[in-house]
């Protein structure tokens, strides 16, 4: 199977029809469950919070942070992804926005950030008057400025390969972020990788420190 | 888009960053609406201390609520509890624009969806 990634940006690739497929197939719908549970785990948030869902898409995500009393509110870049959020009934707010352009959130807004599946796409350059590193560090920038002192994030992602998976952390770690990378399943076709970043001191890393 | 959202919303455009009129944002032909929510007081004490309360106040103004305090309360009692959870949880704006302060560009809202898409040359 090729990558997405690889095909179209991500707002032309998740079109109604694939936005459709993407939310409905109980295969994805298992693995992004169990994922954002995962990073809840690795968040280990004291009581409800606010949380910015990266790249929340139809909400699948954002049904289990809702089921833990959290609030959120998810940024997409795909409008037939948010569609489809919009005719699930989410009750996070949503946002159509590209991460790669920045988190329009004012400094400490929320306690944690989550994302399932996304941030690799960070690593794609649409047009010529944008980078792949300009992008990340726009983008871990403002997620660094909008989280709260001592809060955390923890992205899943897929790395395409080392170099990209190096290039991310790198650009987390410019950011001001603690980073420590945890695998679950390594090397295994199931291989699942967490960014989990803190910010100031006093967060918990866990996994591999790797600042 | 609910009014807790907007009290965190910032400008996305380059040269607003760090810019005081950049926030709030200001509404502009809001269409409001709103969806009853189950009320989560831990959620409303985290977020308390972290809630702009002026740009609250002049968002509420501008929506047409004049009856928050003016002063951040200390205490939440109950009924002060409800009126944050019905202004900042169960209020949305459905259509509309958010307008900068500072640069003046418009983002546009579409069934309570913010469009913050920018073109290149201003991120
Ligand atoms: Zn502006």
């Amino acid at each position: 199977m090729s990558r997405p990634e690889d095909t179209l940006p991500p707002d032309l690739f998740y079109n109604d029809t694939e936005a459709l497929k993407y939310t409905t197939s109980s295969r994805i719908q298992a693995i992004q469950s169990s994922m954002t549970h995962r990073c809840l785990e690795l968040l280990s948030l004291p009581g409800p919070s606010l949380i910015l869902d990266i790249g929340c898409g139809s909400g699948l995500s954002g049904e289990i942070l809702d089921s833990y009393n959290h609030t959120w509110i998810g940024m997409d870049i795909s409008p037939s992804m948010l569609g489809v959020a919009l005719d699930r009934e989410t009750t996070g707010d949503l946002l159509l926005a590209d991460m790669g352009q920045g988190i329009p959130f004012r400094a400490g807004s929320f306690d944690a950030a989550v994302s399932v599946s996304a941030v690799q796409w960070l690593c794609n350059a649409e047009t010529s008057d944008v980078t792949p590193q300009g992008r990340l560090s726009r983008f871990f920038e403002g997620l660094y400025a909008s989280i709260k002192r001592g809060g955390k994030a923890v992205l899943q992602f897929y790395p395409k390969n080392d170099a990209q998976r190096q290039m991310i952390t790198a650009a987390a770690v410019k950011a001001g972020f603690g980073a420590g990378m945890l695998e679950d399943d390594p090397g295994t076709k199931n291989a699942k990788l967490y960014l989990v970043l803190t910010v100031g001191s006093g967060g918990d890393l866990s996994g591999r420190d790797i600042t | 888009m609910k009014i807790l959202t907007t009290n965190y919303l910032a400008c996305a455009v380059k040269t607003c960053k760090s810019e005081p009129a950049a926030f709030p944002l200001h509404f502009k032909d809001a269409e409001l609406a709103r969806e009853e929510l189950e009320l989560n007081p831990e959620f409303i004490k985290n977020v308390l201390p972290r809630i702009d309360w002026p740009a609250l106040a002049q968002t509420a103004a501008e929506l047409g609520f004049t009856t928050l305090p003016s002063q951040k309360p200390e205490n939440l009692d109950e009924q002060t509890m409800k009126d944050l959870h019905t202004l900042l949880m169960e209020t949305q704006v459905m259509e509309g624009k958010l307008v900068c302060g500072n640069c003046g560009y418009e983002y546009n809202i579409k069934e309570g969806i913010a469009n913050f898409l920018l073109p290149n040359h201003l991120v």
